[in-house]
């Protein structure tokens, strides 16, 4: 894990020492995969969020907002300052992304809507011969959602090649793994027969990452990022304790800030 | 009213591409020359309503003026969420077409039966929610639509609905319209209730009752003021709506009267299906008399409230 990621990680953990509460690991497991986008793939402007030519990114699970907060303040979409004002009756950011904030495509948290809307945008960007693309990242436990499917059917009905969907695939979900609550598997397969081109890939591996979103499609294309709920700090990773989390106490964001240090310090 | 209304926002699409119309799985033919003559601005899509909106979401937040359309009780309950979220949260410029509002699908059942449609709709902020009377209030109805901030439910009728509403008024969203003056009761009406209001109204003149007839085509937002102004010139009102009586227009009105602080008392009936699924088939004119609500139905009502 190279410093940019350990810095990300950093300031999800500064949040969420000012918030006390957080989706923490469901933002961990999807660092880089938005480090990616936003560094090396999306069109984007944070002096003029709603050009017409951006790329279109949603973040359908919603509740994994505090890594993109962190990087939409990095990247300047947002001012830093609000990140720590997190889930406060006057801050800007809430525990779910909200149109009101600079770079947020569409409100969600509610799951199993991120992917129609982004259907609406990617068919309607095709209709009028526009170049930019929509990127959509969902939850593995969000595919329980029939609309995931029913919205999956209209991309291949419309062959809608701008479309990309990146499926966080931690294999955890609230309350156990997601071959426990409901089996996915063969989910490759599931995409694949639902008309879109597959690829699986380290969700932590940047390089691999890089690769596959700035390649060509001919399809819509579904990215299965292989990810670690709560990735990069031990006592956090594949925890569910930590999917959610509110009354953080001092010691435990000592604990998650010293942890990033010492396993990250050469970073 | 149906035929009407698709075929006014097909010339409303020709002379604006920001406006789209979205099908799920309509009839066969709906439409056929508008998909011909603007495949851009044509979707028909399958039987996926809860996508489907959510599609139509991402249109609108394009730009574009998606008129969706399918049967009222789908494009209602079975997609709540993406309306509530996608559609009322973002505020988009999106129109819901619902066919068949109230009892119009009687002899299909329940599952077809609209009967709470404009109930759960209230409850959602940011939705505005028309039932026009009749095919010519829908003519007058839908320019003004198009422009119009936030998304709007259209609540359709059975069709061939008699024309009963004043074509030099003009249709605003939003405004309560007056058909008929007096002081003995008021009659509050939307969709097609307002028919049954009018021929109540000759009724109740046999036996020399004269009541004044608000028409509210636009439930939402409600026109307070009108409301306010025309329930306190009477001791009698009744709402009529082909909609339970929990939520609807009874609803809305009561929370109106009930809000009011008048001088004198009102006495106040909710004329509307009762809190129970249609547990019968026939047509739609087969429930309406078993429900009362006819203008013998208002009439009885009005008359019971006399004193």
């Amino acid at each position: 894990m190279d410093q940019r990621s350990v810095y990300l990680r950093r300031q999800i953990v500064r949040v969420l020492a000012a918030a006390r509460r957080g989706h923490v690991g469901s933002a961990l497991s999807i660092v880089e995969i938005l480090r990616v986008l936003y560094d090396d793939v999306l069109r984007h402007d944070a002096r003029d969020p709603k050009r017409p030519d951006r790329d279109r990114f949603i973040l359908s699970k919603g509740h994994g907002c505090l890594a993109l907060y962190v990087i939409l303040a990095d990247k300047g979409f947002i001012d830093e300052d609000e990140l720590w004002r997190f889930c406060q009756v006057d801050g800007l950011l809430g525990g779910h992304p909200e149109t009101k904030v600079p770079g947020i495509e569409a409100s969600t948290g509610s799951l199993g809507h991120g992917l129609g809307i982004a259907v609406g945008m990617a068919v309607n960007a095709k209709r009028e011969a526009h170049d930019h693309r929509t990127f959509v990242l969902v939850g593995d436990g969000e595919c329980n959602e029939g609309a995931v499917w029913e919205a999956a059917l209209f991309a291949a009905k419309y062959a809608l090649d701008n479309l990309t969907v990146l499926i966080d695939y931690n294999q955890q979900q609230s309350y156990s793994s997601t071959h426990e609550v409901l089996e996915l598997e063969p989910l490759g397969d599931k995409w694949r027969s639902f008309g879109f081109e597959v690829n699986d890939v380290d969700g932590h591996d940047v390089t691999q990452l890089r690769a596959v979103l700035n390649g060509v499609a001919t399809k819509p294309r579904a990215l299965i990022c292989h990810t670690v709920k709560g990735k990069g700090i031990p006592g956090v990773e594949r925890n569910l304790e930590w999917h959610h989390k509110s009354r953080v106490s001092d010691a435990e964001i000592d604990q998650l800030l010293s942890a990033l240090d010492e396993l990250h310090a050469d970073a | 009213m149906r035929k009407t209304c698709l075929d006014t926002v097909y010339g409303l699409a020709r002379d604006d591409s920001r406006i789209v119309f979205v099908g799920s799985d309509l009839g066969v033919n709906t439409l056929s020359e508008f998909r011909e003559e603007l495949p851009n601005q044509f979707y028909m899509e399958g039987v996926s309503e809860a996508a489907l909106i959510g599609m139509a979401a991402g249109l609108a937040m394009e730009g574009k003026i998606p008129y969706v359309n399918t049967i009222a009780t789908f494009i209602t309950r079975r997609c709540f969420d993406q309306l509530a979220i996608d559609v009322c949260l973002h505020r988009l410029k999106l129109r819901l077409i619902g066919n068949g509002g109230g009892l119009v699908y009687a002899p299909l059942g329940p599952t077809h039966e609209a009967i709470e449609d404009i109930a759960i709709l209230r409850a959602l902020p940011n939705m505005t929610i028309v039932a026009p009377a009749d095919a010519d209030e829908m003519r007058r109805l839908l320019p003004e639509t198009v422009d119009y901030p936030g998304p709007i439910y259209i609540r359709l009728a059975k069709g061939h609905d008699p024309i009963v509403t004043d074509g030099s008024k003009p249709f605003q969203i939003g405004a309560a319209i007056p058909m008929s003056e007096g002081s003995d009761a008021l009659i509050v009406t939307t969709g097609i209730t307002l028919g049954l209001a009018l021929t109540a109204r000759d009724q109740l003149a046999r036996h020399g009752i004269e009541p004044a007839i608000l028409h509210v085509p636009t439930i939402k937002p409600l026109d307070i003021e009108s409301i306010l102004k025309y329930v306190e010139q009477v001791p009698i009102v009744v709402t009529v709506e082909e909609h339970s009586i929990i939520g609807g227009l009874g609803g809305a009105v009561a929370e109106v009267i009930a809000e009011g602080d008048f001088a004198s008392p009102k006495r106040f009936r909710r004329l509307g299906i009762p809190d129970s699924f249609p547990d019968r088939y026939g047509s739609q004119q087969d429930l309406l008399e078993a429900y009362g609500i006819t203008a013998e139905g208002i009439v009885s009502v009005v008359m019971s409230l006399v004193r």
